[in-house]
């Protein structure tokens, strides 16, 4: 118990020496038990029973930190599909006939419970997603609740939201979604579903299947009616089969261009109604008279969030050449004080990746930028032994002709660009085949206007970056989709309008 | 500039001697400073306030902590009892436990400095004394260099002093500079040594944050030794964002003239959770060179005991309660 005399010896030994870990913090793990019970196989979620898949095919989910199985689950065959689409009709015909304030109910009951959960969700959905505990706990969780809460005001509103006087459903939609976050996709896309009185098939990623199946039970707690969520797991081959159902009415996916693309081939000329949500490759453009301290923090944020594994995320750097170094030095002594290692260790800043194939392609497309002459950066940091990871990475010395420039990423890679007047920074930002986000930095009011009105993206931040509302309507331009989900024009995506 | 500032940001290489030439220059150079978004600040105070800190690290955080404190009583009905009470206190803590670190300082009023220092003596721990006609600062100059060279004669090893936020307020930086290049002055004792001089500057009163970093580096380019947000007198007093965004300051100042300034929140610091806090915000900001109490200090009077209570409860593995340390 010398405590005093460890802190005085090491104060005098450390006076002057940076980073000698005076104050290292001691692990802090969130219980892994805290997730509740992971079963050793699932089946699907379709009229409110969880059955067994008609094929006899399973999938692995695997945990990112350390490649170790949680569980196999069904891959979902063409019959699954049509069971599912099934159930999901029978449903939709007494679903819609309930007035907007019943519906209502039952979507703040689903948020409420998830509230109440949310500790075993954040927890099982860090375990098989590889994001830290920091970001579902503090980030997912509250905004998966917030949409059902804000979709749920709405269900009783529709009349007024400007979509006609008496705005009808669909019908099934079916919607397949991305890993990189589960929950949240899953509440995007099923919470405005759910309140315009439409009836969902659902298809979660093959890598993070758990927190739906999870949700699943959640449905049941809740009291929905059977058959108006229902879902089937599996790869892409679940997903085509989902999306040319014929009778599925709407068609929602979130997840990489080529796949919208070939779902937008596949659906031309029928009458479902698309949306889609597609790559990006924003650039988060900082003027010289940018609030330096938090413009760093709004880069970090912008591309270091859940390991750079988002569709909006800061990829491209345009700085201003003048105050290029300034901010440079300012943005690597900030990465290198970046946590990476468990995600359930609470004080982890960025996490796993998702899957050794996702891996491979961050591992390829820097191994590119290096090769066509970029200047790659990253701090000292170790990474553990076993499971997938990447060090957060800076490319300076980019310029547009770069492959790390153009290509989506999906990565802790931020490539750094100059430029010189608010012109140039317009033409190099929108200079790309997509145009989901953007971020602008400066303490000119005037600026943020015109450059916001220049951009060509869906979202523009002003002064932050990667903060999701349920009130802001998201969406892209170009290769990044079309249609808006969230606010009030989400709604219109589940509205015959 | 005082030739003692300028001499020492001129041979730093700051190349900030001429900041202060004219009220122009300086209103110009503190203008310059890049602005502070009040949400991102806010943002990533909030984030650094969610650091688990446990076990190994709490420990030494908590000891840390404690000897980082400048054990403060600042009331008008503060007697010569009170105060040698508080100093016993300092040098020992913990009754229970001599393994239990000492407090960094005791801060009194001028007229409790030889009280202070007395009740100290033999030891290391410093009296700090809030001079300049604490806490309002509304007083004439030469009484403010007097109360500054009062308790600089009664023994006082750092000077708490407050700005004019009237003249700082209404654009008269270069008054304000003035001043505390004064009050620098007056801590000079006769010997050559000099009191540490901690500038307050009661950023509830300043109202905006980009009015924070400019009372920072006004301060600095004074000559401050530290800086300090408040007095813990009016309704607002340290926060984690205001306290962050003074912690980034004088990180800048050292990376452009070489010198090194101390920080300290003071005022509403009452928790060894909250203390906690600000420790994530030195290591994370500043790391390892201002985490002693050399460099970094909390004002405060009941935030001892609750770090006491806390080490008791990480020695002996239950809580105790108020009564398991003293009320002094």
């Amino acid at each position: 118990m010398a405590k005093n005399k460890n802190i005085a010896e090491s104060v005098s030994a450390n006076a002057g020496a940076r980073k000698s870990g005076l104050f290292e913090y001691a692990p802090a793990p969130e219980s892994p038990a805290a997730a509740g019970d992971i079963a050793t196989s699932y089946g699907h979620f379709i009229g409110g029973e969880f059955v067994d898949s008609s094929g006899s095919e399973a999938l692995k989910t695997v945990n990112p930190a350390t490649e170790q199985v949680l569980a196999e689950f069904a891959h979902g065959t063409d019959e699954d599909v049509d069971r599912a689409v099934t159930a999901a009709r029978k449903a939709f015909a007494d679903w819609s006939a309930l007035p907007g304030s019943e519906r209502a109910k039952y979507l703040f009951r689903i948020a409420r419970i998830i509230q109440e959960r949310s500790r075993e969700l954040a927890v099982l959905e860090s375990i098989d997603n590889g994001k830290p505990i920091r970001e579902t706990r503090d980030v997912d969780l509250p905004l998966v609740a917030a949409h059902f809460f804000y979709y749920a005001g709405w269900a009783d509103k529709l009349d007024y939201a400007g979509f006609g006087t008496a705005p009808k459903p669909l019908g099934v939609a079916g919607q397949v979604i991305p890993w990189n976050f589960p929950l949240l996709m899953l509440a995007w896309k099923i919470a405005p579903a759910l309140a315009t009185g439409n009836t969902v098939v659902l298809k979660p990623a093959e890598t993070t299947p758990l927190t739906a199946l999870r949700f699943a039970e959640i449905c049941r707690q809740a009291g929905l009616p059977k058959g108006v969520v229902n879902i089937v797991t599996g790869d892409g081959r679940t997903g085509a089969a989902l999306t040319a159902h014929p009778d599925v009415n709407k068609v929602a996916f979130t997840g990489s261009t080529p796949v919208g693309r070939a779902i937008a081939k596949q659906l031309a000329g029928s009458r479902k109604k698309l949306s889609l949500e597609l790559g990006g490759k924003a650039a988060n453009i900082v003027f010289d008279d940018a609030p330096i301290d938090q413009a760093v923090e709004g880069i970090v944020n912008g591309i270091f969030f859940n390991q750079g594994h988002v569709c909006c995320a800061g990829s491209r750097l345009l700085v201003q050449e003048s105050i290029q170094d300034e901010l440079l030095d300012a943005l690597k002594r900030r990465m290198a004080t970046l946590r990476v290692g468990d995600p359930l260790d609470k004080n982890t800043d960025i996490g796993a990746i998702n899957s050794a194939a996702q891996l491979a392609r961050i591992t390829a497309l820097t191994d590119a930028g290096e090769a066509e002459g970029a200047e790659r950066w990253s701090p000292a940091c170790e990474l553990p032994g076993s499971g997938f990871w990447f060090k957060p990475t800076l490319f300076t010395g980019v310029s547009q002709a770069h492959r790390i420039a153009q290509e989506e990423i999906f990565g802790p890679v931020l490539s750094v660009l100059t430029f010189r007047t608010p012109t140039e920074a317009v033409e190099k930002a929108n200079n790309t085949p997509y145009g989901l986000s953007a971020g602008i930095w400066t303490e000119k009011g005037s600026r943020i206007l015109w450059m916001a009105n220049q951009l060509k993206a869906g979202v523009v931040w002003a002064n932050t970056f990667n903060k999701f509302d349920p009130t802001s309507p998201f969406g892209g331009y170009k290769e990044s989709g079309y249609g808006r989900e969230g606010g009030r024009h989400g709604l219109e995506a589940y509205l015959d309008v | 500039m005082s030739t003692v500032a300028a001499n020492a940001l001129g041979a730093a290489g700051g190349g900030l001697q001429d900041v202060a030439a004219s009220e122009a220059s300086l209103r110009r150079f503190l203008h310059g400073l890049p602005g502070v978004d009040a949400v991102g600040l806010e943002a990533r105070a909030a984030t650094l306030g969610t650091r688990s800190i446990k076990t190994t690290a709490k420990a030494n955080a908590i000891d840390l902590a404690i000897s980082m404190i400048d054990l403060t009583t600042l009331e008008g009905a503060d007697t010569v009892g009170k105060v040698r009470a508080l100093c016993t206190k300092g040098r020992n803590p913990d009754p229970s436990d001599p393994t239990t670190p000492r407090v960094a300082a005791i801060c009194v009023y001028p007229d409790m400095v030889a009280t202070a220092k007395a009740a100290l003596k033999g030891t290391d721990i410093q009296v700090a004394s809030v001079a300049t006609a604490f806490p309002a600062g509304r007083a004439a100059l030469p009484v403010k260099l007097a109360d500054t060279a009062d308790a600089v004669a009664a023994g006082a090893d750092e000077i708490d002093m407050v700005i004019d936020r009237g003249a700082f307020l209404s654009g008269h930086y270069l008054s304000v500079f003035n001043e505390i290049t004064a009050v620098k002055e007056a801590c000079k004792r006769p010997d050559g040594t000099s009191a540490h001089l901690k500038v307050i500057f009661e950023t509830g009163e300043l109202q905006t944050y980009d009015n924070v970093r400019r009372a920072s580096w006004l301060a600095m380019l004074a000559g401050a030794d530290f800086i300090k947000t408040s007095t813990g007198k009016v309704a607002v007093n340290a926060t984690p964002p205001v306290t962050l965004l003074m912690l980034e300051a004088v990180r800048d100042f050292k990376e452009q003239t070489g010198i090194q300034v101390g920080v300290k929140p003071a005022g509403g610091i009452k928790t060894t959770k909250d203390a906690m806090k600000y420790l994530v915000m030195v290591n994370e900001t500043l790391g390892d060179d201002w985490l002693t109490p050399h460099w970094f200090r909390f004002g405060a009077s009941s935030l001892l005991n609750d770090l006491l209570m806390q080490r008791q409860k990480l020695t002996t593995g239950r809580y105790s309660g108020p009564d398991y340390v003293t009320v002094d």
